[in-house]
């Protein structure tokens, strides 16, 4: 490696660390905690058979599943200005990322709703506790508790997706690099650059993973 | 008159038939033992009683009051809930709650209790059965008599006026169910007024006030215990009793009840 390509990848390291701090972080985190709303809101509806509620969120999901997360960029940010609708870059990031992510996360916490044992609620119901309640309390925090190393993965998928939000023209990681490489005409080195940020990003989130999967192994069994 | 009363109560499963028309009245103190076959409806009749299931057809007349068993209002189903505890087979503790929580959460919850207070009866609850040491451990961490135990504590809590076991001790290893029968036993004595779907044979015999037998989904015997064990009326019955008691000669069920 010579001493000028040393220069650059010392030199692009805080340019583009800076905008994973500031952007890549910020919008998969503001992301993934809408995403859990909808997919909180979106189990309950489909584990509680809620009538018409129920085919929208299938409806929803099936969507939003069924098509790709760059289209669904594109669809919101270069396409809505047709009805006149403009996003600046990042809502629109936000607005797609958590809508995309949230169809994933229902799944995997209706599953985990599926695989509490039935019963509590039936027992909830003999204490005179309404469903609602039941649900907060005693049904949601143990499906939240399986899902957690699902939701772990899907959270660490999105700290990847967001490199396509550099498309629709959010600052990002991957657009400020993109924007350093042309510059110097130095693709490799500095893709493997910022490819091995993002992968320091993935590490960090997989230790909090493991970090939390002990800290809430299942209730009573320390 | 009657305490709880149950007035032709009907249920079908997917047009199957599992309850044609059972009647019951239950006095305060009775203890009452349901037994028959599985599949004969005990589950079912309990199941009803407390909204559990809904009825197609029926009424219950509790303490005067008489509500309809299939278009029962919400306030109705409530009322009746707020009267009657249920003792699962299979316990239903809540699995992220310690024993304690388990036994306060509808006090806290449902009833608006302030926590101290609830706590405090909580702990009385528990030491009731027994399980006042392990008021800090999780469901998982107990064995299936102590979980039936607090399951039973967090009924009594509620200051129901009639408790349903749904087959307390069915889902228990031989050995365990001698300490759930051991408080169902102190509860009886103390007047609680309980409905008992069991095969616990020595239980109906030594503990229930009346024996009620089941078949397909009718009530065929409805007796004192020591008239249903020594002269059943029904051949039906006869022939239950020399299944289950021929079954039940192994010393090891003796000594445990």
């Amino acid at each position: 490696m010579n001493e000028r390509l040393i220069r650059i990848l010392l030199e692009s390291f805080p340019k583009i660390l800076l905008p994973g701090l500031t952007m890549t972080i910020p919008l998969t985190v503001i992301s993934f905690s809408l995403a859990l709303v909808i997919a909180v809101v979106t189990a309950i509806v489909q584990f509680a058979n809620v009538k018409v509620l129920k085919q929208i969120a299938r409806f929803y999901i099936w969507v939003v599943r069924g098509t790709p997360l760059l289209v669904q960029l594109y669809v919101i940010f270069y396409g809505l200005p047709n009805l006149g609708i403009m996003l600046a870059p990042f809502p629109s990031a936000v607005l797609v990322f958590s809508i995309n992510e949230g169809a994933y996360c229902a799944e995997t916490i209706r599953a985990a709703l599926e695989s509490v044992p039935r019963g509590q609620l039936e027992a909830g119901y003999c204490v005179g506790m309404s469903y609602m309640q039941i649900m907060r309390r005693i049904l949601l925090p143990q499906a939240m508790r399986t899902a957690f190393p699902s939701l772990s993965n899907n959270l660490i998928s999105m700290v990847k997706d967001t490199s396509l939000a550099a498309n629709i023209t959010v600052m990002e990681m991957f657009m400020v690099t993109q924007r350093i490489a042309s510059r110097y005409y130095e693709h490799l080195a500095l893709y493997i650059e910022v490819a091995l940020i993002y992968l320091l990003f993935c590490t960090v989130l997989t230790r909090l993973q493991s970090w939390g999967e002990k800290k809430l192994s299942s209730y009573g069994a320390v | 008159m009657a305490m709880l009363e149950i007035k032709n109560i009907h249920k079908a499963f997917d047009g199957l038939s599992v309850l044609k028309g059972v009647s019951l009245s239950v006095e305060k103190g009775d203890v009452v033992a349901i037994l028959g076959k599985s599949g004969s409806g005990k589950t079912t009749l309990l199941r009803c009683i407390n909204f559990l299931e809904t009825a197609d057809d029926g009424e219950l007349v509790f303490d005067g009051e008489i509500v309809h068993l299939h278009n029962a209002s919400k306030k109705d189903i409530a009322r009746i809930r707020k009267k009657t505890a249920f003792v699962f087979q299979n316990y239903n503790l809540f699995r992220n709650k310690t024993a304690l929580q388990n036994v306060t959460e509808g006090l806290i919850v449902a009833r608006k209790m302030p926590r101290a207070e609830a706590e405090a009866l909580g702990m009385k609850m528990l030491e009731k059965v027994g399980m006042a040491d392990k008021a800090a451990s999780y469901p998982s961490q107990l064995s299936g008599g102590q979980q039936q135990r607090v399951a039973i504590a967090r009924g009594l809590a509620t200051d129901p006026e009639i408790i349903l076991f749904d087959e307390p001790t069915s889902a228990l290893d031989p050995e365990l169910t001698g300490e759930v029968l051991s408080v169902m036993r102190q509860l009886a004595r103390e007047g609680m007024t309980m409905l008992v779907v069991t095969h616990e044979m020595n239980f109906a015999k030594n503990v229930s006030s009346k024996v009620v037998f089941m078949e397909d989904g009718v009530i065929l015997e409805e007796s004192k215990p020591e008239d249903f064990f020594r002269q059943p009326k029904q051949e039906r019955s006869r022939a239950f009793l020399r299944t289950i008691l021929g079954e039940e000669a192994s010393p090891k069920q003796e000594e445990t009840v």
